[in-house]
């Protein structure tokens, strides 16, 4: 589960990182006092940043200066709303905007080559980690936490010299990279990334600068199967950004993505599930999603797959393919039968059910007059000539 | 011979009374796989499966008493990650996790554990290990399977049995089966599933089924190339479709940051000499046209 820079900055915050301080505004009016708070403050400008899931919100004019609180309502009021890679921006983070001397890039990944938790760094911040990636591989600089003990301090200061700093940044920078594999634990993330982490100047009335190193954004992935035993954490989740039927997915217990096509595909097992897309798209057809419903479905969740599926007005034809091991062959196709009886619009299926209990589900299937198939193969043809039959 | 599970198995269940549990011991032992305990923490001294298996209260009496050798976990993920542990101190060497759900973080000491032991997992969230006709470990469907000389290792479930069975009407026969999971932290490899076939006398043709994410399947082709050289290979890759950033089903099944794809995964293999499919269903015929006779 992604979460919003706020939220993240929320979470580095609560394990000692030095985050600068920041609100969350929704309305122009919301950004203007914002605002007027950091530069009464003593703030020269400040800095309003869409909150969206997407990368690349800068380039798309999501991230904006603002000198006066009045300027700063105005540029809220160009963000707020604004469709970045489909997602309307709904609320903006409004900071002080700092005086960077340096960026870096610090991040922390589940490794699983090394099945470890690996700390990447580089003195090249401030861009995509993954174009650095692929311009100039060897500006990255590595390290795996031990997978016992942790990240140990010795690691973290080795990563800090890898990248150019020294006293006196380079033990704040060990204890921000310690601090980041802690939250990275303390939140079953995936992924924590601080980009850029930069050396800001703060100047003093007198003029004299000091330099530190602070957290300026913040990307946090949380893994799904830990989101249970942390209290607190599902309530990050964005529904504005969800796709509606995401959360109805969540409900039913299954493994549900929107895709774009007109067949609307249903099938047990993930990589079953993906196989079946690629057969759809390998006779001609566009798959309408991405669906596994999961080992032993019973037929309410048949059904409500079923039902979900149909929301989607681009469906055309349907494609459902088990394999029963765990599932059971006639529980799909009651399922398959309930859903029948309570469709509001008529979309042609074909089903393909082996595998557990095939027998039983072929006479259930039978009964009620469905389109069935034997092999995946001709499961998948069957469907893309239904899908083109119904487009005519 | 087959690999990890066979003839020599003798099988410790933990969590024998769980539903999962009872259901697929009885399939693993109606398929002759020799099931000699199941656990039961507060339930030791009791019996399972209609009186047949006894139940200890820890994985270490099951061992020194029923001698078992191998273990199979069917236990929520809260308490999946313990179970391997408790396995690996009590020295069973081979142990099959299908529990699926666990954080990937708790799996991290985890693997450690069991590499330090000298101990071998399979899985998490995987569908175990069959070598058929001699041993079932797991809820791979006895059905779909024929004893034979090809060697399957896939990370996903009912897709491999989508192949499987391809292979069994083909008249392909297999050696064992192998599901080592589709989560990010997994105990055992494409790679170290590679080099068990390699060294198993009856396995003479291999079939792989990966899917989109990290870069297991590269390193396994790299292998390939290397090592495998005369050996009739096979891959089905499956996520060509799946668009970027998305989790598909199995935790570990994303293709982040542009890298893990369908191409670059099937572009690895080719280049290594191994047969890709394009549908699961084509895998028997590419068997053959690597040369493989059964």
């Amino acid at each position: 589960m992604k979460i919003q820079e706020a939220d993240a900055k929320s979470l580095l915050l609560a394990q000692g990182l030095p985050v600068p301080p920041w609100k969350v505004a929704r309305t122009p009016a919301e950004v203007e006092a914002a605002a007027r708070t950091f530069l009464d403050a003593g703030a020269g400008r400040v800095v309003i940043k869409a909150q969206v899931l997407v990368g690349g919100r800068g380039k798309a004019g999501g991230v904006k200066l603002a000198g006066s609180a009045v300027e700063a309502a105005e540029v809220g009021a160009q963000i707020l709303g604004m469709d970045i890679k489909g997602i309307t921006v709904r609320k903006v983070l409004v900071g002080a905007a700092a005086e960077i001397v340096k960026e870096y890039y610090l991040g922390a990944i589940i490794d699983r080559g090394s099945r470890r938790i690996t700390l990447m760094a580089s003195a090249e911040g401030g861009v995509e980690i993954e174009e650095v990636a692929r311009q100039d591989p060897a500006a990255i600089h590595r390290v795996s936490a031990d997978p016992l003990l942790g990240l140990l301090g010795f690691q973290a200061r080795t990563l800090g010299l890898a990248i150019g700093l020294r006293d006196p940044l380079l033990n704040p920078f060990v204890a921000i990279a310690l601090a980041l594999y802690a939250t990275m634990k303390a939140n079953d993330a995936d992924l924590v990334e601080v980009n850029p982490l930069a050396i800001v100047a703060e100047r003093a009335l007198d003029g004299t600068a000091t330099q530190s190193l602070v957290c300026l954004d913040a990307k946090i992935t949380l893994d799904d199967s830990g989101l249970a035993r942390h209290k607190g954490l599902e309530a990050l989740r964005d529904l504005d950004e969800e796709d509606p039927t995401d959360a109805e997915a969540r409900k039913l217990g299954i493994n549900f993505i929107h895709l774009d096509g007109t067949i609307g595909c249903m099938v047990n097992g993930a990589g079953l599930a993906m196989t079946t897309m690629d057969l759809v798209k390998h006779y001609g057809g566009e798959p309408a999603n991405f669906l596994d419903i999961g080992g032993g479905a019973r037929h309410e969740t048949v059904a409500g797959s079923m039902k979900l599926i149909l929301e989607d007005p681009k469906v055309q034809a349907i494609l459902v393919n088990i394999f029963g091991g765990i599932t059971r062959g006639d529980e799909v196709a009651a399922g398959l039968i309930e859903a029948r009886g309570q469709q509001t619009r008529e979309v042609p299926m074909v089903v393909r059910i082996v595998g557990t209990n095939a027998a039983e589900a072929a006479r259930l299937l039978a009964a009620a007059k469905f389109e069935t198939a034997t092999s995946l193969d001709e499961a998948a043809e069957k469907a893309v000539a239904l899908s083109k039959g119904a487009a005519r | 011979m087959s690999i990890l599970v066979g003839s020599d198995t003798r099988l410790v269940v933990q969590g024998i009374t769980g539903r999962e549990g009872e259901f697929h011991t009885r399939a693993s032992i109606a398929y002759g796989t020799r099931v000699v305990a199941g656990t039961r923490p507060g339930k030791g001294g009791q019996t399972a499966i209609d009186g047949t298996v006894p139940i200890f209260d820890t994985v270490a009496e099951a061992a020194r008493e029923a001698g078992a050798n191998t273990s199979v976990i069917y236990i929520p993920a809260s308490g999946a990650p313990d179970a391997i542990l408790e396995a690996v101190d009590a020295g069973i060497k081979t142990i099959v996790c299908i529990t699926e759900g666990i954080p990937a973080l708790d799996m991290i000491p985890v693997v450690e554990a069991v590499r330090r032991a000298g101990a071998r997992l399979i899985g998490p969230n995987c569908p175990g290990v069959t070598s058929p006709g001699r041993a079932k470990v797991g809820i791979i469907p006895a059905s779909i399977h024929k004893p034979g000389r090809v060697g399957v290792v896939s990370r996903s479930g009912t897709l491999t049995y989508e192949a499987v069975q391809a292979m069994t009407d083909a008249g392909l026969g297999q050696s064992t089966c192998v599901g080592i999971g589709g989560d990010p932290i997994i105990g055992t490899t494409f790679l170290d599933v590679l080099k068990l076939f390699r060294d198993d006398p009856e396995t003479d043709a291999i079939v792989m089924i990966g899917e989109i994410g990290g870069s297991a399947e590269e390193e396994a082709a790299a292998f390939a190339a290397e090592y495998l050289k005369g050996v009739p290979m096979a891959a089905f890759i499956a996520g060509r479709t799946a668009p970027p950033g998305r989790r598909m089903g199995h935790a570990g099944a994303i293709i982040s940051g542009g890298s893990g794809t369908a191409a670059e995964k099937i572009a690895a293999l080719e280049a290594a000499g191994v047969h890709v499919a394009d549908s699961p269903t084509q895998l028997p015929r590419l068997l053959l046209e690597a040369g493989y006779r059964a």
